[in-house]
């Protein structure tokens, strides 16, 4: 029986929330397959990756840890994305916010000042949110694509990083390591316990998730985003103006990850380093399309892309597979969801046989 | 003698809708058959299947006799079906003949490819260069290839759907001229039109759609327009009712003296353009698309501003430098040519869609979306202008064209408006619904309100207008009043308006 | 003289997995298609070259074999933005991370251990002319085969009726579909054509530039090649001269101390980054010159009615 393809009348509510369960669960057959040609045991590599990190509160808790940041930005990202403007350099945003927030965290001349903190979290905003002001004005007011330079700003800020850490912040007592002093006491978020490095910072998370939820589902200026994202000569109709869903969707997704790449560097870190990031702010565009674009999609998203790292570095230290697997799970999964999407729209029907020979 | 080409039986279906339901037909070779129907009657998909570009679910088809086992474009053309489309199959980034080069098969000659082309068109009386770029053509140009390109084929069946959409009346003479030629060598032709009179004048014989069934067939010279109007509606055709008015004392919109050159190297420059709509009256312009009635229409509904101080003014005053939104705030309602995508957003469902302009009238407090106050005036809309649809929360790009044109008529109408422009408003819509929609304007009108049609369908603005303008090539005419002028009037100064430089308003009204 | 010399044969090595690169995109992108994830398709031909080659395997071998992995790379995107009709760029951007991730995984496990890599050829007699003969006739075969493929791809696209049906389906997909051509299975082909090109351009980076392989080693040479396409307005021949632009500034970070620039090598080796936004926002400010040669459903999907 051939099948062709019919689009639907109305998209099928069933499917979005299907489709990322869909995606998973493709991901894991593939990923057994893998395991399999490595190797391994599909069935004990797949409990390894994903059940085995979750056994321990110290596993719950470094879970959480890399959640946080994923969901963090995943719902700056998603504020843009459905504006239609595509902040890809999130990484790049993180580690500016790194940079800055260190920088307060380093030379601010009182490093008990209680307020030191609570500056670092405005100095990391504020620096994310500049390294995406540039592409904001260049395309509100230059038509210029921000794709292309949010990545460009990306790889002059990871320079930039590397600059300061090898350069003129590297720490003198540190055996020439490209990283900075530790931060002072009062320039760490505090640890929920000292056994485990899960740390306040998930508070922000949770407003953050907070807030964009009321912003996109109840606001009349995410309403506005979402119709300049669906139909920009709509928005124009209407008397929208494209230029603020630009700068919002820009300095939102900027300023939440410039306040994760101050997470990382006062809470696990405790430092600037050159490796401040395992790649956070890609991975959160993943979480942010798993999520399909809404906060609770998003909490979920990035609990699952979590596990994905964790399930990484396990395998690794314990079976000794490669940790680039995390990396080709998290595009994977991304692959799967974009084309379990396609159900969503359309649907295969079974090809209707002509009923006398004519016109096939 | 065998037909040319036969329909048996053909179906098709899409998602919700029966395009074709059981539609056979016969032509025979020189002979000129028109398919009547109404917009949605199925015409546009039937002739699809008979040029290969859809396959249909049912049915058979025989060409000289012989049944078509598989079929497609090439097909097509191996056998001599040749197809004009009514939006053009044309590149406006290539010339005249490499275009042509496209759909012919051989070798790759442009230049022999170039003198035959130059040949034929000359023949039959539609002259082209072909080196010429497409994007620098008129719309009148570019049909002219798009015929020369199916006459270089020597077709044995032409397919014409609605060519006269995009005419003025002298040029539709010319073309029948042509299309009697090519008939008299042999060639069938299917003439595909919603237009009554042009068929009577040309057509042989006639097949009538409706809602994907064949409802009857006649031969037009020998019916009435009553009688073939009727196998298209179902019923007599619905009149509007246009009650007199009085007008307002001053214009409630004013163009003065707009000149703006275009940016855009294929758009339309316009030029000392004078136009003033009163409350309580009807206002048209009529004119061939692209002749400037797009970029007209952007600086009046506020999507591209307009610098000069005072030349464009919403109840005497100045908007130039307003855009959309504000120029609701101060009274101007706007119903666009493109309504998936432009007057509404296609994903969105009606409540949100209701937003989209409705906004101001309370739906919004504290920067918040009061919501039920969206989904109530949603649900107005839908009650008053009869928009078929489940509910609002139905996605705008679930309804039929006529029901969401309804819908955005709607709106507009509902937000009380003092000006309401609309453009192309029942192009591609059903007519029950494009009678609600014209008597819904006409009653507007008579509540006071000012409002600017823009159409290319003469017949509507007769109906419904007080007072006509003509645009063409950025320019626009003095006004006309509907009593004191006709269709062919009209039709002249669609084609020659620099002969006729426009003059003041004041004298006309 | 000698400098001279460094720095114009350093900016066509450098450029020439640009032009690979984007003169590949720039196919794909005339048909219509937006394909992003250059930067995953050229590390997945970096690797697979040098793992072939580490596999002991004569080096055209290894050539074509990254080509061909590079195409099989872009049939990820493919499948998606033309059978699944998702969002071109959210496919793209998955090839990009997928490729990433393939790439680092292929490329684990090679250590530093020394490549056999591509050599310049010497042509008899031209290449021992002074000055001319190390200007012009000193370059690896893979320099001659880009600018091969920059003539072949220009005559295509203009002067064949092939091009033509490619230039017009990126116009509109639409009419060329009703005129009866395969639109999918034709971009599906400009797709893959595009993705052996950005292959070859990443195995050039592992076997003749640097030939070692490191992971993400094309440090963004991808991204830089789409903006490439973009600042050639679409035509071939601007796209080489983009490329030597943007090849001199590579060269400016590595021949910065003899030219007396004593700039830190992170502020080097920002300056590609730094002139390809320059150059977007140069491009994007004058749209009219850009929108003659736009292909206009450039990522827009594409269903052929039925």
């Amino acid at each position: 029986m051939r099948f062709q393809i019919e689009r639907r009348v109305e998209p099928s509510s069933f499917m979005r929330f299907a489709a990322p369960v869909y995606a998973t669960f493709s991901t894991l057959v593939v990923g057994s397959i893998m395991f399999a040609l490595l190797g391994h045991n599909p069935a004990d590599t797949l409990f390894a990756f994903f059940i085995t990190p979750l056994m321990t509160i110290n596993g719950i808790s470094e879970w959480l840890l890399k959640a946080s940041p994923l969901i963090l930005i995943g719902c700056g990202l998603a504020i843009g994305f459905r504006a239609n403007v595509w902040n890809i350099g999130a990484e790049g945003q993180l580690v500016i916010g790194a940079v800055c927030a260190s920088g307060v965290g380093l030379f601010y001349p009182d490093p008990e000042s209680a307020l030191l903190l609570p500056l670092m979290v405005i100095a990391g905003m504020a620096g994310g949110m500049a390294w995406a002001a540039i592409p904001a004005f260049l395309r509100a007011r230059m038509n210029t694509n921000e794709i292309l330079v949010t990545l460009m700003m990306t790889y002059i800020a990871t320079l930039l990083l590397s600059l300061l850490v090898h350069g003129p912040w590297r720490d003198p007592d540190g055996y020439n390591y490209p990283q900075t002093a530790l931060l002072p006491d009062a320039a760490l978020f505090e640890l929920f316990d000292p056994m485990y490095r899960l740390n306040t910072s998930i508070f922000i998370t949770i407003v953050a998730v907070f807030a964009m939820w009321f912003f996109t589902e109840r606001s009349f200026f995410g309403y506005k985003m979402s119709v300049g994202g669906a139909a920009p000569l709509a928005a124009r109709y209407a008397g929208f103006k494209q230029s603020g869903s630009i700068w919002m969707g820009l300095l939102i997704s900027g300023g939440v990850a410039g306040i994760a790449g101050m997470a990382e560097a006062a809470g696990p870190l405790g430092q600037l380093s050159a490796q401040i990031s395992p790649g956070y702010g890609f991975a959160a565009i993943i979480v942010a399309f798993i999520g399909r674009l809404h906060a609770v999609g998003i909490v979920l998203g990035g609990l699952l892309l979590s596990l994905l790292y964790l399930g990484g570095e396990a395998v690794q230290l314990s079976l000794g597979l490669p940790s680039a697997l995390t990396s080709i799970f998290q595009g994977m999964l991304l692959f799967f969801l974009l084309a379990s999407d396609f159900l969503i729209f359309y649907r295969f029907t079974p090809f209707p046989k002509p009923i006398k020979s004519g016109v096939t | 003698m065998t037909p040319r080409l036969e329909l048996r039986h053909i179906c098709k279906r899409y998602p919700g809708v029966i395009a074709n339901d059981d539609v056979s037909l016969s032509v025979m070779p020189g002979e000129i058959h028109a398919v009547l129907g109404e917009n949605g009657a199925g015409k546009s998909t039937l002739m699809k299947i008979i040029y290969g570009a859809i396959r249909a679910d049912e049915g058979e088809m025989v060409f000289d006799g012989n049944p078509i086992a598989s079929h497609g474009p090439s097909i097509s053309r191996a056998l001599g079906i040749e197809m004009v489309y009514q939006h053009f199959a044309l590149f406006e980034s290539i010339s005249v003949v490499e275009n042509i080069a496209l759909s012919v098969s051989g070798k790759f000659d442009l230049t022999a490819l170039a003198n035959r082309v130059r040949d034929v068109s000359i023949k039959y009386g539609l002259p082209i260069d072909p080196h010429r770029f497409v994007c620098n053509l008129s719309v009148g140009e570019r049909q002219r290839v798009e015929i020369v390109r199916c006459l270089l084929q020597m077709p044995k069946l032409l397919i014409l759907d609605e060519p006269t959409s995009v005419l003025a009346p002298q040029a539709v003479t010319k073309l029948f001229e042509t299309l009697r030629q090519l008939a008299a060598e042999g060639c069938s032709i299917l003439y595909i039109s919603h237009k009554l009179d042009e068929v009577q004048v040309l057509c042989d014989s006639a097949t009538v759609l409706r809602n994907g069934l064949i409802t009857g067939t006649a031969k037009p010279k020998q019916s009435t327009p009553i009688e073939l109007a009727r196998m298209m509606v179902g019923a007599d055709l619905p009149e509007t009712h246009l009650d007199p008015s009085t007008t307002s004392d001053t214009p409630f919109l004013n163009v003065d003296h707009l000149t703006a050159p275009s940016d855009d190297p294929f758009g339309v420059s316009l030029n000392d353009v004078l136009l003033s709509v009163f409350g309580g009256e009807v206002v048209g312009i009529a004119g061939i698309s692209g002749n400037g009635q797009a970029e007209l229409i952007s600086f009046l509904s506020g999507e591209v501003l307009f610098k000069g101080a005072d030349t464009i003014t919403l109840d005497g005053k100045d908007v130039g430098q307003l855009d959309a939104g504000h120029r609701r705030e101060r009274g101007l309602a706007f119903v666009p040519e493109e309504r998936l995508g432009r007057g509404a957003v296609p994903p969105h469902h009606l409540s949100d869609n209701a937003m989209l302009t409705g906004h101001r009238l309370g739906m919004v407090k504290h920067w918040m979306i009061q919501r039920g106050k969206a989904n109530d005036f949603a649900a107005q809309i839908i009650r008053k202008f009869n928009v078929k649809t489940t509910g609002y929360e139905s996605a705008a790009n679930s309804l039929s064209g006529g029901n969401l044109q309804k819908f955005i008529v709607g709106r507009e109408i509902e937000l009380g408006p003092k000006v309401l422009i609309i453009s192309q408003p029942t192009w591609g819509v059903d007519v029950g619904a494009a009678a609600f929609i014209r008597q819904a304007l006409i009653d507007l009108s008579r509540t006071g309100a000012a409002v600017l049609i823009i159409s290319e369908e003469l017949d509507e603005l007769f109906e419904v207008c007080d007072r006509l303008h003509v645009i063409c090539q950025g320019q626009l005419s003095k006004s006309l009043d509907r009593k004191n002028t006709n269709v062919e009037e009209v039709g002249l100064l669609m084609t020659g308006l620099k002969s006729n430089p426009n003059s003041n308003i004041g004298e006309a009204v | 003289m000698d400098l001279f010399i460094a720095i114009f044969t350093g900016t066509i090595i450098a450029a020439t997995p640009l032009i690979f690169a984007a003169l590949g995109e720039l196919v794909v992108e005339k048909s219509g298609v937006l394909n992003l994830g250059i930067e995953g398709m050229m590390l997945v031909g970096a690797a697979v070259g040098v793992w072939v080659s580490y596999a002991g395997l004569p080096m055209p071998l290894a050539i074509m074999s990254a080509a061909a992995a590079g195409a099989l790379a872009s049939l990820l995107f493919g499948v998606l933005a033309l059978t699944f009709l998702t969002n071109q760029y959210a496919a793209g951007l998955s090839l990009a991370i997928f490729g990433t991730g393939v790439s680092a995984f292929i490329g684990k496990g090679f250590g530093s251990a020394p490549l056999d890599a591509l050599i310049p050829l010497e042509i008899p007699f031209l290449t021992e002319i002074p000055v001319i003969g190390p200007l012009f006739f000193n370059y690896d075969p893979l320099v001659y085969f880009s600018f091969i493929m920059f003539g072949l791809i220009s005559w295509f696209l203009y002067k064949t009726k092939a091009g033509l049906v490619v230039r017009t389906i990126g116009e509109s997909p639409e009419s060329s579909h009703a005129i009866g051509y395969p639109v999918i299975k034709i971009r599906y082909l400009a797709v893959m054509f595009g993705g052996a090109m950005a292959g070859l351009g990443g195995a050039y980076l592992s076997l003749a530039y640097t030939p070692l392989w490191v992971e993400n080693m094309t440090a963004g040479k991808g991204w830089i090649s789409l903006a490439l396409v973009v600042f050639a307005a679409w035509r071939p021949a601007r796209v080489l001269f983009g490329a030597w632009l943007f090849g001199s500034m590579t060269i400016f970070q590595l021949q910065g101390q003899a030219l007396g620039i004593s700039l830190p090598s992170e502020v080097l080796s920002s300056l590609p980054y730094i002139a390809t936004i320059v150059v977007l926002v140069i491009i994007s400010r004058n749209w009219q010159f850009l929108a003659l040669n736009f292909p206009t459903s450039l990522a827009k999907p594409f269903r052929p009615a039925e």
